[in-house]
């Protein structure tokens, strides 16, 4: 067995899998970053088919061919607004993959066990992993416990978590956040339970403790998503990818496998940055998030004073027909009412008209992170005029017309006006500056966070009520 | 009460205080409008016009001024028709507090109110009643106008089959209100407008209505017209003399000069010399707005039209609003109209003259008796924003030790996270045993390549670099891949599952990153 060549195979792969996370810095560059990681999973899986992985190899392929199919028939079927529940779906395979991973070292260690009491077996006639093991300390036997522990523990926290997160983004689960009675006792019951059970296995190494906290860390995964609802849920999801890398690490430890442990350690800390850059745009403590819902708030909120104001679609018509630039905002509400065409229809004939049309998009609109921009692109809106919060949140004052489609807390003055809201602090998009703020919202409703919108009742907006599709279909037969 | 109008007896004076539409309006607030046969012929209305209104037409002035309580006219009043004031009316007229002791001593004699429109204060909420603005706009529109009848030339440049016409240049000296409506009418007609003025926080309005602002090569802080309620204040003679300069330069080159210089209950300033005159090429026409005051050019006579030795024309005329006396009367109504409506808070016909008011203080002369000129500078402060309080330049030391400061923070915090890092590590590696710790080394290099990298990843693309983290976490097909050989039954099963679902996500994965970054175009 050539393990030089299949080492030297996993440097390349792991080089490849870092450029081509590094390629992504910018949309061209991430074209050629694509291929990047192909060529470096085609490289690591064929480097281990034709080296340690080399028996059953027929089978192995039979069966990657099988995953290919239907890999391939859900990526060219999937809905670009399906997109969050396609990544959550993909993340419960990773958790799962690695629960089972785990559970197979698991029974090599014990068989290998029994072959060394046995002692009649040459070690040359085992697995590859199985060598392995064969060489290890006692030592280094229960560190390989504790890790492959780990990593069973964390594969079965991200399965069922990304169950319930698909669920709930499909629309199968209710999406609100529920907990069973008991809360968040009962995740801390669960997690004492799985270390009483690694103490068990450290010592004994059995299957029977490894088993029962598997169960544990099921139930966790599935508790702690339930309890999380709504516009959390790009949190969440980017929670899971980090945690799928996490997983996949510990099962590298276990294993001895580098490439595992550099590409885990990889997407691990990508989750956990998306995760960090999500809970700064809204402003919350991770910590917050994960246990769910929002915070008390510390003293009355602020009154809101004056009336909604409906506009019919010819109104808004008129005012696009005479701003010069406009910004608009979109937000999961846009993606529920799949109006990211119509809106894109808008803006190329606006800015055929010579108009300058622009996107804001907060770092939390919609379900997933950067949802807002691959539905935008999507419907062929140029990227170079879909802007990040940062890079526009100064030009609303110079803007005529701010077109708000689906979107509440993220544009919510409440945020930087009532020190008492539940949401102060967090940064959101200035469009109340604009000199006229259009909101196409379906009805009165607030937000996820439930907090009544000042934005809906300033002078300078009007409501245009509506389903955004319908709105957005009559608006664009009036401008011309 | 009785609002009434009489004819105005200043020669040649064709504006009229109160116009039909006006009169409409001050019947809503609850009055009754009184107009003296006649008096809105040059303006362009008949009695007719008014008794449509509803106005009653009286024969003569002695009839109106004695029903009449409340009297608005538009010139200053003669000493003849302030010998029918008396206490308990109310005169709304222009009145020229200033210059005008003797009608100020009759008023508080009579024990009479004067409101003076000119000394309406210039605050926002005041504009609408402002008809110095008023009338001003009209005689800067007037006297491009009049300057363009005495021009033999175009205004704009040409270039036709006949040869080539160069544009006019007009020179507009003070942009207030007059200086503004010339020098958008003067570009408008298609002429090189240029334009002065002493207050130097009128060149972005100049500039905006597409004229050149003609600086002055001048250091001297210059005083901000916001202290001094909007107008021109008097400058330094350096400042004076700086100006001339610069005019003299000009002056052989322009063609049309249009003077607007007015200080305040002062003499106008000369600002167009003789000399200046004698320099200027003959068809020129210089137009003198400040004639009433004497002139921003000496050789100016008021009320005339004069031809220099040089043919250069001097106009002179004062009466530029009453020139375009539909309009003038219309705007003026408009401010008597707006200052009754502050006067009637309640609507009911009955006038409260609320001294506590800044505006209606400022613009009354004499009440009950008393002469109320001058009147206390408004409460509220001037139409021109105050310059912002300079941010606090900090100087070069302070930048420096601020980024030094700044720097010094930064190494702490990365030394003590690298000193609690290293720490924590030697403690793992002190237990661990030796393969553990390169499998532990390679991990933790790994996961701070990940973040140098994934820091740069842009933010629209986070959903893609999703997609492809999780097709490339699905590198743990390796592990499934390796156990598949060997064993059970169990393991094989498991590892085959393992290997089908790691063979979607891979494909799945790699694929809708594909097409999602497809769709990302440029415009």
């Amino acid at each position: 067995m050539e393990f030089g060549f299949t080492t030297a195979a996993y440097v390349v792969s792991a080089i490849l899998f870092i450029l081509s996370l590094g390629g992504l810095s910018g949309q061209e560059s991430a074209k050629r970053a694509v291929w990047y990681g192909i060529a470096g999973m085609a490289l690591a899986v064929a480097a281990t088919l034709v080296g340690p992985g080399a028996g059953y190899w027929l089978l192995s392929l039979m069966m990657i061919a099988a995953g290919g199919a239907i890999g391939y028939q859900l990526a060219t079927k999937v809905q670009m607004t399906q997109m969050p529940e396609l990544v959550a779906a993909m993340h419960s395979l990773v958790g799962l993959a690695a629960v089972f991973v785990g559970f197979i070292a698991h029974f090599e260690m014990v068989r290998v066990a029994d072959l060394m009491v046995a002692n009649d077996v040459a070690l040359s006639e085992l697995g590859t992993f199985a060598a392995l093991i064969a060489k290890k300390t006692v030592v280094e036997l229960n560190i390989l416990r504790v890790e492959l522990f780990l990593g069973i523990f964390i594969g079965a926290v991200t399965f069922t978590g990304s169950v319930i997160a698909y669920g709930k983004l499909a629309g199968k689960v209710d999406s609100a956040a529920t907990k069973l009675p008991g809360g968040h006792m009962l995740n801390a019951g669960a997690g004492g339970l799985s270390l009483i059970c690694l103490i068990w296995y450290f010592n004994t190494g059995g299957f029977l403790p490894l088993f029962i906290m598997t169960l544990a860390a099921l139930f966790i995964g599935y508790h702690l998503i339930m309890g999380i609802g709504g516009a959390d849920m790009p949190v969440v999801v980017s929670m899971l990818n980090s945690y799928s890398g996490w997983a996949a690490a510990a099962i590298g430890f276990s294993l001895g496998n580098d490439l595992l442990i550099v590409v885990g350690a990889l997407v691990g800390s990508s989750g956990a940055i998306l995760s960090y850059i999500m809970c700064k745009a809204m402003n919350r403590s991770f910590v917050s998030v994960i246990l769910g819902g929002f915070g008390g708030t510390s003293g009355p909120q602020m009154e809101v004073e004056g009336e909604q104001i409906a506009i019919e679609a010819d109104g808004v018509a008129a005012a696009l027909n005479e701003a010069d630039s406009v910004i608009i905002i979109p937000g999961y509400g846009m993606a529920v009412a799949q109006a990211q065409q119509n809106v894109a229809e808008l803006t190329r004939r606006l800015r055929a008209k010579g108009k300058n049309v622009r996107f804001a998009i907060h770092p939390v609109a919609g379900r997933l992170p950067g949802h807002m921009n691959v539905l935008l692109a999507e419907a062929k809106v140029p990227y170079d005029i879909v802007m990040e919060m940062d890079e526009i949140n100064e030009d609303f004052p110079e803007t005529d017309v701010a077109i708000v489609i689906g979107s509440n807390d993220i544009v919510n003055p409440a945020a930087q006006e009532d020190p008492n809201s539940p949401i102060a602090g967090m940064p959101v998009l200035e469009c109340w500056k604009a000199k006229q703020v259009f909101v196409s919202k379906r009805g009165q409703g607030t937000g996820y966070s439930g907090i009544e919108n000042p934005l809906f009742f300033k002078e300078n907006t009007r409501m245009f009520y509506g389903d955004a599709k319908a709105s957005l279909d009559k608006l664009l037969g009036m401008i011309d | 009460m009785i609002i009434g109008t009489p004819k105005e007896v200043f020669e040649g004076e064709a504006r009229v205080a109160m116009t039909p539409d006006s009169a409409l309006q001050l019947q809503k607030l609850g009055y009754e409008c009184m107009i003296e046969s006649g008096a809105g012929k040059g303006a362009g209305y008949s009695d007719a016009d008014y008794k449509a209104a509803g106005v009653t037409v009286k024969k003569t002035a002695n009839a109106l001024w004695k029903d009449a309580e409340i009297i608005a006219k538009v010139r200053q009043p003669e000493a003849e028709e302030l010998k029918h004031l008396k206490s308990g009316k109310t005169l709304i007229s222009f009145f020229n507090p200033a210059a005008n002791d003797a009608g100020m001593k009759a008023a508080k004699a009579k024990g009479a109110n004067v409101i003076a429109m000119e000394m309406v204060p210039r605050i926002s909420r005041a504009q609408k009643m402002d008809a110095l603005s008023s009338m001003a706009n009209i005689a800067g529109y007037r006297a491009v106008i009049e300057a363009g009848n005495n021009f033999g030339r175009f205004f704009t440049g040409q270039i036709t089959a006949a040869g080539k016409v160069p544009p006019a240049k007009v020179l507009v000296v003070g942009a207030g209100v007059a200086g503004l409506a010339a020098i958008g009418t003067s570009t408008s007609l298609g002429a090189v407008t240029l334009a002065f003025d002493v207050r130097p926080e009128v060149a972005e309005q100049v500039e905006s209505m597409g004229a050149e602002f003609v600086y002055l090569d001048f250091e001297e802080e210059q005083q901000d017209g916001a202290a001094t309620g909007g107008y021109a204040a008097v400058s330094s003679p350096e400042f004076r003399e700086a100006q001339l300069a610069k005019f003299r330069e000009l002056a052989p080159e322009v063609d049309i000069v249009i003077t607007t210089a007015l200080i305040p209950n002062r003499e106008a300033p000369e600002l167009w010399t003789p000399d200046m005159v004698a320099a200027m090429k003959p068809g020129s026409v210089i137009i003198d707005l400040a004639a009433e005051k004497g002139g921003n050019c000496k050789l100016t006579v008021m009320d005339e039209k004069i031809v220099t030795d040089n043919g250069v024309t001097i106009v002179g005329y004062t009466d530029f609003p009453s020139r375009m006396a539909t309009q003038a009367s219309n705007l003026y109504a408009t401010n008597i109209r707006h200052m009754m409506t502050d006067l009637t808070p309640e609507k009911d016909g009955q006038i409260n003259h609320d001294m506590e008011d800044d505006v209606i203080r400022g613009a009354t002369v004499a009440y009950a008796g008393e002469i109320t000129f001058p009147p206390p500078p408004p409460k509220i402060a001037a139409i021109a924003a105050q310059p912002k309080a300079e941010v606090v330049e900090l100087t070069a030391e302070e930048k420096r030790a601020a980024e030094v400061a700044a720097f010094k923070a930064q190494t702490k915090q990365q030394v003590t996270l690298l000193t609690v890092g290293a720490a924590l590590l030697l403690g793992v590696g002190l237990v661990a045993p030796a393969s553990f710790m390169q499998h532990f080394i390679v991990f933790v290099l790994a996961v701070f390549v990940g973040f140098q990298v994934i820091w740069g990843v842009a933010h629209s693309l986070h959903t893609p670099l999703m997609a492809v983290t999780n097709a490339i976490s699905s590198i743990i097909i390796l592990g499934a891949l390796m156990q598949i050989g060997s064993g059970s039954f169990l393991v094989i099963l498991l590892a085959a599952v393992s290997v089908f679902m790691t063979g979607i996500n891979i494909f799945g994965g790699f694929l809708v990153t594909r097409r999602m970054l497809a769709m990302f175009q440029k415009s």
